[in-house]
């Protein structure tokens, strides 16, 4: 590769990482995703050009316009297995992807599956209303039953998705959830999911002022709601630590994500286990050793020598 | 089977027994037929590369029974001292291994033509005057050879023997090869093979055939050719046009091309992915694209209505992808395992809203290799999606072709150079050229690709006047490829009666019907297009030198009454004169179907 460095590397600010004002309503819970995330970049200072943001389709979606870095705004649902072509063939890019509840959980549910088993280095942030909001108004696969929308005007009726349990069952190896209107515990979490080597998910609850107003007051303190955090074991050998949550134990991520909405934030879980991007280079690395470095023409010949 | 002289082809009084005779021959159609498809597959296979090593040009053709495995299916191989054009309309010889390949195939064989039968399973019917029968007890003789419980499998490399020696076809080089190809496997295997090929190298037809037949010296370069298949040709193009990463979902009759790319990408530093549906194929190929390479995914049939929506978006945002489409009979499921070239205005049209992309399709097996390396080199100069259409006759059968040169093979290197300030992905006066991430920005303003209308910069904007400038960019780029390209050779004189106009895998059966017709007096030619969309310009200048066009293609001449490329041509051209010859019966074109379109078409 050929990028030389500039000679004196700018310093990442939420200034240089801002593109055009975002386009979301007033109010809209994802100004303050936005927000965040850029603290955590300035934090992090990752090379600039490092930076890649994607997307699919929806209001979380066009998050690339709003973020001043290398970005892709694809089709809807099929963020992940995008980001994964990104993350793999290019080990040098730190990969992002943002979507909403339709995006991730709906139109492109099967690929969020298979991207937590598969586990590709990179970090997903699901901004979740639990509406479609760029639709204008209809039931999105974690709104409640009951929740009356332009397609359920008496109420949904199918039962919502519940996030955690479906990641966890997946196997994703870092699962967090985290709230709009709590910018540290997001920052915290984002900055966590970055680190993680492996596929790092964070579901946001970000509130659609326009067609779900007050979704998530109930895990507001400001709106008189709770905002009830996990609270992970410090392995101290102290009394409390046997009460608090092993974020490797799998079991207990579930339990946790069962407990009834507005349910707990913070880390589910987390297990550092190979990324798919190891795992593939050990395959080139295998592989080249085998044919002893082999350049292209050589693997040709000597393969065209078999079909003689 | 052409023979000189000619034979008599009647089994030799007794009195002639003892001595054999040996008759020159230039072409010979073998066909199997049996019930296991990997056993009749393993002696076509080592046929054709004795063929291919010997000098003699080589196709073959098989059928694959749509089961799990298992199933009757037919190999057929045609060896020829000259040109080899097509798999042959009929056989000269039909290996029959049970009473149905005997009942179902025996028709297939050309009147005069031998019956080779294992006669402790076919009964035939002796009283058919039409076919010489050889009755060879294949599976007792095995038994008895290989011994042990070894029940009646090896009777294929039995019958391999029986041809070798039938055909005086080269014992040393079969048995190198039989030896290579079982050298992985466990050494029982190769000897149990061996005794089942001597066996039957050593059976005395005795007074029943008392004949064998020589090939003629074949013309072809008997140095330096490969034999091998169509999917494996197009895996090792996709290699040498400088493919590192792909994605794909198995599909018949895609799935080989997947497969040895998972196996042969890590050796060049790359990766392919296996992805849970074909939308995740696509769209991981897609990431691939954007992130600086040049990446590849493919399908067949429904596999690539699955990844339209996906390709329209390449076309939009204007990356370079190539997606491969083994195409099989359709509609739906379809005929999972037969031909058929309907894909053709899916693969144009398929995705909403216009999305101008490259469709291009290979010849013959060869050309798989070179179509790989065309189809990457367009997609890297124009920045563009391009679709090669090939077809499960190419996927699955075995030519053999002269060594391709990898002098000139590169290995592609990640454009990261840094761009200035004015750096716009779609220009409107220079073709895309993207910036991938990791790619600095000297201006600190860095590009979003989008699918979303855009201006220059890639903003998105529903602005009319840059809608419809961005709608003429991309297509103005297709055109200006097209006016790069090359006409169509035209085989045959350059003017006459009647000219045949086809594309993917009929050009063979309709450069053989060209010979055929103008031997027998037709002024008929023929052109191919390589290039299918956009096609190249000046088409209308040769069709203007003869009196009649066809246009041949195994697709169903629909409400209108033409195929899918001639509707093309008859839109782009207005002609009249243009006409269509299709099928749909999930087989390759005879030659006399093609000729008797040539004398139907005339009224």
């Amino acid at each position: 590769m050929s990028t030389a460095a500039p000679a004196e590397p700018e310093k990442l600010t939420k200034k240089s990482l801002l593109s055009d004002h975002p386009t979301w309503c007033p109010a809209c819970g994802d100004f303050a995703v936005l927000a965040a995330f850029f603290k955590v970049l300035e934090k992090l200072q990752i090379p600039h050009e490092k930076i890649c943001t994607l997307a699919g389709i929806g209001c979380a979606s066009r998050f690339p316009y709003f973020v001043n870095s290398h970005g892709l705004h694809f089709i809807h649902g099929r963020v992940l297995p995008l980001a994964m072509g990104v993350s793999l063939s290019r080990p040098d890019v730190h990969v992002f992807a943002f979507g909403g509840d339709g995006d991730g959980f709906s139109i492109g549910g099967n690929h969020l599956e298979h991207c937590a088993r598969k586990n590709p280095n990179l970090t997903y942030v699901i901004m979740d209303n639990f509406v479609y909001g760029l639709t204008k108004k209809q039931t999105s696969p974690t709104s409640p039953i009951g929740f009356q929308s332009k397609t359920d005007p008496g109420g949904a009726i199918d039962r919502p998705v519940n996030p955690m349990k479906k990641l966890v069952s997946s196997g994703a190896s870092f699962i967090a959830r985290t709230h709009a209107a709590q910018v540290k515990h997001m920052m915290e979490m984002f900055e966590r999911a970055i680190k993680h080597p492996g596929f790092s998910v964070v579901e946001v609850l970000s509130e659609c002022v326009i067609f779900y107003k007050g979704a998530f007051d109930n895990a507001n303190p400001r709106k008189g709601g709770e905002f009830e955090l996990i609270e992970e074991k410090s392995w101290d050998n102290s009394p409390e630590d046997d009460e608090r949550h092993d974020v490797t134990n799998e079991a207990d991520a579930y339990a946790i994500a069962d407990i009834q909405y507005p349910g707990k934030f913070g880390v589910f879980y987390q297990n550092e286990r190979p990324s798919k991007n190891t795992l593939e280079q050990q395959l080139i690395d295998a592989s080249q050793e085998k044919t002893a470095g082999a350049d292209a023409r050589e693997l040709l010949k000597n393969r065209f020598a078999l079909m003689k | 089977m052409s023979s000189t002289p000619t034979a008599e082809q009647k089994p030799s009084s007794s009195d002639q027994a003892t001595t054999e005779r040996t008759e020159d021959i230039n072409n010979a159609v073998i066909r199997l037929a049996g019930n296991s498809q990997k056993g009749i597959q393993t002696i076509g296979g080592l046929l054709a590369k004795l063929a291919g090593r010997s000098a003699q040009e080589v196709m073959t053709y098989m059928t694959i029974p749509s089961t799990i495995s298992g199933g009757a299916s037919i190999f057929q191989v045609r060896i020829g001292s000259g040109e080899v054009l097509t798999p042959g309309d009929e056989a000269d010889f039909l290996v029959a291994f049970y009473q149905d390949s005997y009942e179902n195939h025996i028709n297939n064989l050309r009147e005069g033509g031998v019956c080779l039968y294992d006669n402790d399973h076919v009964e035939p019917d002796l009283t058919d005057k039409r076919f010489i029968f050889v009755g060879v007890p294949m599976t007792s003789t095995t038994i008895e050879a290989i011994g042990g419980s070894a029940r009646d499998r090896g009777k294929n490399i039995f019958v391999l023997g029986l041809i070798t020696n039938l055909f005086d076809l080269q014992r040393d080089k079969l048995v190198h090869i039989i030896e290579t190809q079982f050298k992985n496997k466990h050494e029982s295997v190769l000897r149990n093979a061996m005794l089942a090929f001597d066996a039957g190298y050593a059976y005395q037809l005795g007074d029943i055939f008392n004949r064998s037949y020589e090939f003629e010296p074949g013309k072809a370069q008997s140095d330096g050719r490969i034999t091998t298949d169509g999917n494996t040709a197009l895996t090792y193009g996709l290699l040498a046009a400088g493919v590192r990463y792909g994605a794909g979902y198995p599909i018949t009759p895609w799935s080989s091309i997947m497969e040895q790319l998972r196996s042969e990408l890590p050796k060049y530093g790359g990766i392919f992915v296996q992805s849970e549906d074909e939308l995740a194929a696509v769209s991981t190929a897609i990431g691939f694209a954007y992130s600086g390479h040049l990446a590849i995914t493919g399908s067949s049939g429904p596999g690539l209505s699955l990844k339209m929506e996906a390709m329209g978006y390449a076309s939009m945002a204007e990356l370079p992808l190539i997606v491969i489409n083994v195409q099989r009979g359709g509609p739906s499921t379809g005929l999972p395992t037969s031909v058929e070239q309907s894909d053709l205005m899916q693969a144009i049209y398929g995705s909403h809203g216009d999305t101008p992309r490259v469709v291009i399709a290979p010849k013959d097996v060869e050309d798989c290799y070179y179509i790989a390396i065309e189809a990457g080199r367009i997609a890297r100069e124009f920045s563009t999606p391009v679709v090669v259409l090939t077809d499960q006759a190419l996927s699955s059968r075995i030519e053999a072709f002269p060594e391709p040169d990898v002098s000139g093979v590169i290995s592609p290197e990640l454009d990261l150079e840094p761009r200035g300030e004015d750096f716009k992905p779609y220009p409107f006066d220079a073709e895309t050229k993207h910036a991938p991430p990791g790619t600095r920005m000297t201006g600190n303003k860095y590009p979003v690709v989008t699918g979303l209308e855009h201006d220059e910069w890639g903003h998105p904007t529903s602005s009319p006047e840059i809608h419809q400038k961005m709608t003429d960019r991309r297509r103005e780029k297709h055109k200006r490829m097209a006016a790069s390209l090359p006409l169509p050779e035209i085989h045959g004189e350059k003017e006459g009666e009647i000219l045949l106009i086809g594309w993917g895998s009929t050009w063979g059966p309709i450069r053989e019907a060209v010979n055929v017709a103008r031997e027998s007096g037709h002024a008929v030619s023929a052109i191919h297009l390589r290039h299918i969309h956009p096609m190249p310009d000046g088409i209308d200048g040769i069709m203007d030198a003869f009196k009649r066009v066809l246009v041949i293609e195994m697709n169903d001449e629909g409400m209108y009454g033409y195929g899918q490329l001639a509707t093309l041509l008859r839109a782009r051209y207005a002609d009249d004169k243009i006409k269509s010859l299709t099928k749909c019966d999930g087989l390759n074109f005879q030659i006399r179907q093609i000729i008797a379109g040539i004398e139907n078409s005339s009224d």
